[in-house]
């Protein structure tokens, strides 16, 4: 990709990559720079911006597509706007990342056998949680008084209970 | 020279930290006054080396000693100064030196603010302190010297990132690390009491201030962290989800819900087991998040330098102290008593379900943060966990909490009236249900999440701003003057309400942002104009411009609105003199209501240039948001009842009212 | 010691297991969802001879190892003399030229030899696309019915050749 663009796909820790890391294809000189995409209708264009979002670039570090200036980024993204010209659906443009790269291009996990603690997960956690919460208060609810006491009230319990503990002790 | 006294001093600070982390502790176990003693002189003895070495590094980098390979990494002798100094928390070395003086720092604060507390809880505080020291600071020495001679030395330096030539990097990391380490003294304070036995409601005072101003600087430092990748990173971007981000979110979340916790804890004396959990967790999160960070266990835009060797010792330094933590609190925690009862609604229960929300979603970033490792590790495949799985997951879990924010400060505590309660706030209530709704119509078009958002927003500041006008308001039974009653109010109360009106806006500016932003990459060429959100822009001018460690393409890019002439601004491509790659340079025109962002892309043939050009609608009602968060953190941190001296603890007032027979006997 | 405080314990531990494992993980190695899929296919014009060109059926028949490279991409260098030596070794090789220039890859052919029996020159890299190809090199192992059986990404090292793409040629030289 065009030599006027930042390669920095990773921030930090980039330098080190070029040291430790494999050679990745990021520096690529020859391709053309890639010209703002247009399309035919707004159900594309909202297609498109979500598809670039919501797809991984798999040489960076972590970007999306849009995000990256990496050659293989903006390869994609023109090879995405084509499809999308073309008439393709989302998931047709998901469809054809997947079987080239796999399910590491999604962001948006699939939902599968592997993947469903981690999308209802949370969820049950949740309703676990509140549960337990619940049970606790209840039982813990026995030891109060119905109705919060008044000043008044609180001054004399707290009397009662001195006298109380006086004459116990 | 300059290196060997660095390192010198480091390895002075780890022997300090080495005393400091066993002679208290001895001697509190056989109340040795002298032993106990040490504790305070080690910990302002481990800051000045700790000071020497930081100091010796950020010379080296001023004076542009290539000799240290640190510096030849991270400096260049055309860096600008200011940078010079930020160079030095510029990678994984520095910047974990920056981390142990700053963690030199908390132990000396504590020291010097605590002396107060009774002698043994002290004594163990710096302890358990200076064991966390002697784990950060032997890491250090060992497998990440900042001081490491380069032979020969080079002739010029690599240059620091250009990404990190920023103001906002000047202040992100030492933010975020007040923060980070910060937790340890609240962790600290929480070990102290599981040796000493004693978890009460003074250790819950004591510890409370510690943390909220852990907490408010974390909030600052992720703040800043995100405002900075915002004009940055240059695609409008300001949370990405992030493995790393992830890693600061969930010791914040963890510390969100121990504020609270350490709220009961403090006043009512329960939940103590809780706490001390939630004060163990968000350390431990603290270290997961150095490990995440400084391993190369998972891939991030931010990451360190990857080195497995530092990633082992850093998982056995968490192994260690998390561990024996857990293992410690799974022995004495069943000692602790149950405090103060409750009833199902009250402060004590809003305050506990909260917790158990802001766990939830804990648990949830920890769960899709890691779980590409997790299937990995398993063979299950690669998977990625991104922005979209986060917006699907986290976001519907705050929306409880959310809704919880504006009911919960204002119940009693031990026992209030749910209906009584609700009907006061029902106008708020209604209120700010109408008017979320119809707020998004000013913005764009009309969303039902997006009405969710403001009227969650106004929610929460509607029954903040009723609470404090009822509580400044006039009354004919008392003499008080507002001003003295705004006097009266506590920082304390004002800070939670500050901190609250901050969750309001950082609430409604993301909805917005989220919902209504507009973007366009255009082509343009000198004299073209191009129209984003409702504004005008027009490329006036390409020129180059000369920096001082880079060259750049300028555009002048004028924004019109309705015709007239609003601002220029001049984004720029820079070419930094040390790097192969060029570097886009954002400009932006900030708003109360949008920011208008506009970043050069690559150049065309013909002259032309892609453009990208960004409207965010209330970007900087999170920041502003933010800012409130962070200022109430300090507020009640700095209230009345912490800056007198601590009393002893047997002199703490018990409320015995507030003690149901129930639980005093049984 | 009630076991409700144990269990953060027992966690905690798993957790740590978990991050162990992680450490001597790769997280930016990919597994290819192409391997035991069939080739895609291609028709691209040979590099060496603008005219003629090389499309992925002639790549059938026989064992093949595919090889991504460029002459911008400098593992590919350091990597090349091994492709010799695995042409030396039998194996057919076939190369694609990935988003490079005609002319900086004939020089880069000219100056470190030419191991390939063929290569296709995809100067957009839409095949590479096709290939899955993120990082060069990137080299593929294909039976003689046109499956891919095994990718290495990266540089092969004489390690590589020896104990993973050697046996299994050998192997998938037996299939039938």
């Amino acid at each position: 990709m065009s030599r006027n663009r930042i390669l920095a796909t990773c921030i930090v820790g980039w330098a080190a990559l070029f040291l430790t890391g494999p050679v990745l294809a990021q520096s690529g000189p020859t391709a053309p720079p890639s010209e703002p995409m247009v399309f035919a209708t707004e159900e594309q264009e909202a297609s498109y911006q979500q598809l670039v979002r919501e797809l991984r670039c798999t040489v960076c570090q972590n970007q999306n597509l849009i995000e990256s200036n990496a050659p293989l980024a903006a390869d994609l993204r023109r090879q995405i706007s084509v499809m999308i010209k073309d008439g393709a659906q989302t998931d047709e443009v998901v469809e054809y990342m997947v079987a080239r790269y796999g399910d590491f291009v999604l962001f948006r996990p699939p939902k599968n056998a592997t993947t469903y603690l981690l999308w209802y997960g949370p969820g049950a956690l949740m309703i676990i949680g509140l549960t337990l919460l619940g049970l606790i208060l209840w039982r813990r609810r026995s030891q109060v008084t119905t109705d919060p006491l008044s000043v008044e009230e609180q001054q004399r319990l707290r009397r009662l209970l001195d006298d109380d503990e006086k004459g116990s002790s | 020279m300059i290196a060997e006294i660095g390192l010198f001093a480091l390895i002075l600070a780890l022997l300090l930290a080495v005393a400091q982390g066993t002679l208290p502790l001895v001697g509190a176990a056989r109340g040795d006054v002298a032993l106990m003693a040490v504790g305070r002189s080690a910990a302002y003895g481990q800051l000045l080396f700790l000071g020497i070495a930081y100091a010796m590094l950020t010379y080296a980098f001023v004076t542009d000693d290539f000799s240290i390979a640190y510096v030849a990494n991270h400096s260049n002798s055309l860096l600008p100064i200011q940078y010079k100094f930020s160079g030095v928390w510029g990678g994984h070395e520095g910047s974990l030196l920056l981390w142990v003086l700053i963690l030199g720092f908390w132990s000396a604060a504590v020291a010097t603010f605590s002396r107060s507390l009774p002698r043994e809880v002290l004594a163990r505080v710096l302890g358990v302190m200076g064991l966390i020291a002697i784990g950060f600071i032997g890491f250090t020495v060992f497998t990440s010297s900042p001081f490491e001679r380069l032979l020969p030395a080079a002739m010029e330096g690599r240059d620091l990132n250009p990404m990190l030539q920023d103001p906002g990097l000047i202040i992100h990391p030492p933010m975020l690390y007040m923060g980070y380490v910060g937790f340890s003294v609240a962790f600290a304070f929480a070990i102290a009491a599981l040796i000493g036995g004693r978890l009460d409601a003074a250790w819950a005072r004591w510890s409370r201030p510690w943390t909220a101003v852990a907490w408010a600087f974390l909030t600052v430092g992720i703040g800043l962290g995100s405002w900075w990748a915002y004009y940055v990173l240059g695609w409008g971007g300001w949370w990405f989800w992030d493995p790393v981000e992830n890693a600061s979110f969930m010791p914040w979340l963890m510390g969100t819900a121990l504020l609270h916790s350490l709220a009961v804890t403090e006043k009512r004396g329960s939940f103590k087991n809780w706490t001390v959990m939630l004060a163990i967790l968000t350390f431990s999160l603290v270290l997961l998040a150095a490990f995440l960070v400084r391993s190369g266990v998972l891939t991030s835009v931010h990451a360190f330098a990857v080195d497995p060797e530092r990633g082992v010792y850093l998982l056995a330094f968490m192994g260690i102290v998390v561990a024996s933590s857990l293992t410690l609190f799974a022995w004495r925690a069943g000692k602790v008593g149950l405090g103060g009862s409750f009833g199902l609604v009250s402060r004590e229960s809003a305050l506990l379900t909260n917790n158990v929300l802001l766990a939830v979603s804990g648990a949830a970033v920890l769960l899709g943060t890691l779980y590409p490792l997790f299937l990995d590790a398993f063979g299950l495949g690669k998977i990625s966990v991104g922005p979209p799985y986060f917006e699907a997951v986290f976001l519907p879990l705050m929306l409880p909490l959310l809704l919880l924010l504006g009911f919960g400060p204002r119940l009693r505590w031990k026992q209030d009236s749910p209906t009584e309660q609700l009907w006061r706030l029902r106008w708020i209530f209604a209120a700010s249900f109408v008017f979320g709704m119809i707020w998004p119509l000013f913005v764009g078009t009309w969303s039902f999440m997006a009405g969710i958002g403001a009227f969650l927003g106004l929610w929460i500041a509607g029954s903040a701003l009723k609470d404090l006008v009822e509580r400044i308001r006039p009354r004919p039974e008392s003499q008080q003057s507002i001003g003295t009653r705004v006097r009266r109010l506590g920082r304390s109360y004002v800070g939670m309400q500050s901190a609250h009106l901050g969750v309001a806006l950082v609430v409604v500016g993301i909805t917005f942002v989220l919902g209504y932003d507009d973007e366009r990459d255009v082509r343009m060429v000198v004299g073209e104009t191009v129209e984003v959100g409702g504004y005008g822009f027009r490329l006036e001018a390409l020129e180059e411009v000369q920096g001082p460690n880079f060259t750049a393409d300028q555009a002048t890019v004028v924004v019109y609105k309705n015709g007239e002439r609003m601002t220029t601004l001049t984004p720029q491509m820079r070419q930094y003199f040390s790097q192969e790659q060029p570097m886009a340079q954002t400009s932006l025109h900030r708003g109360i209501f949008r920011d208008l962002y506009v970043n050069m892309g690559e150049e065309l043939p013909g002259n032309a240039w892609v453009m990208r050009v960004y409207y965010k609608p209330y970007m900087n009602w999170v920041w502003a948001g933010v800012i409130l968060m962070g200022l109430g953190g300090f507020l009640s941190a700095s209230d009345r009842r912490y800056r007198v001296r601590v009393r002893r603890e047997e002199e703490l007032p018990v409320d015995r009212a507030d003690q149901d027979p129930a639980t005093v006997t049984g | 010691m009630k076991l409700r405080f144990v269990l953060p314990l027992v966690a905690f531990f798993a957790l740590v297991g978990l991050l162990w494992v992680g450490l001597s993980l790769d997280p930016r190695a990919l597994p290819s969802p192409l391997i035991g899929r069939e080739a895609p296919s291609f028709d691209l014009p040979e590099l060496r001879d603008p005219e003629t060109r090389f499309t992925s059926a002639e790549m059938l028949g026989k064992p093949a190892l595919f090889n991504v490279w460029a002459s911008w991409c400098v593992t590919c260098r350091q990597e090349h003399p091994m492709l010799a030596e695995l042409r030396r070794s039998g194996v057919p090789v076939y190369g694609l030229n990935y988003k490079d220039t005609r002319s900086d890859a004939l020089r880069f052919l000219a100056r470190f030899g030419d191991p390939y029996d063929a290569i296709g020159f995809d100067e957009s890299g839409m095949v590479g696309i096709d290939w899955g190809v993120y990082a060069t090199p990137e080299t593929f192992l294909m039976d003689r019915h046109g499956m891919i059986r095994f990718k290495h990404i990266g540089m092969i090292t004489p390690d590589i050749i020896e104990q993973k793409i050697l046996p299994l040629y050998r192997q998938l030289e037996m299939e039938s």
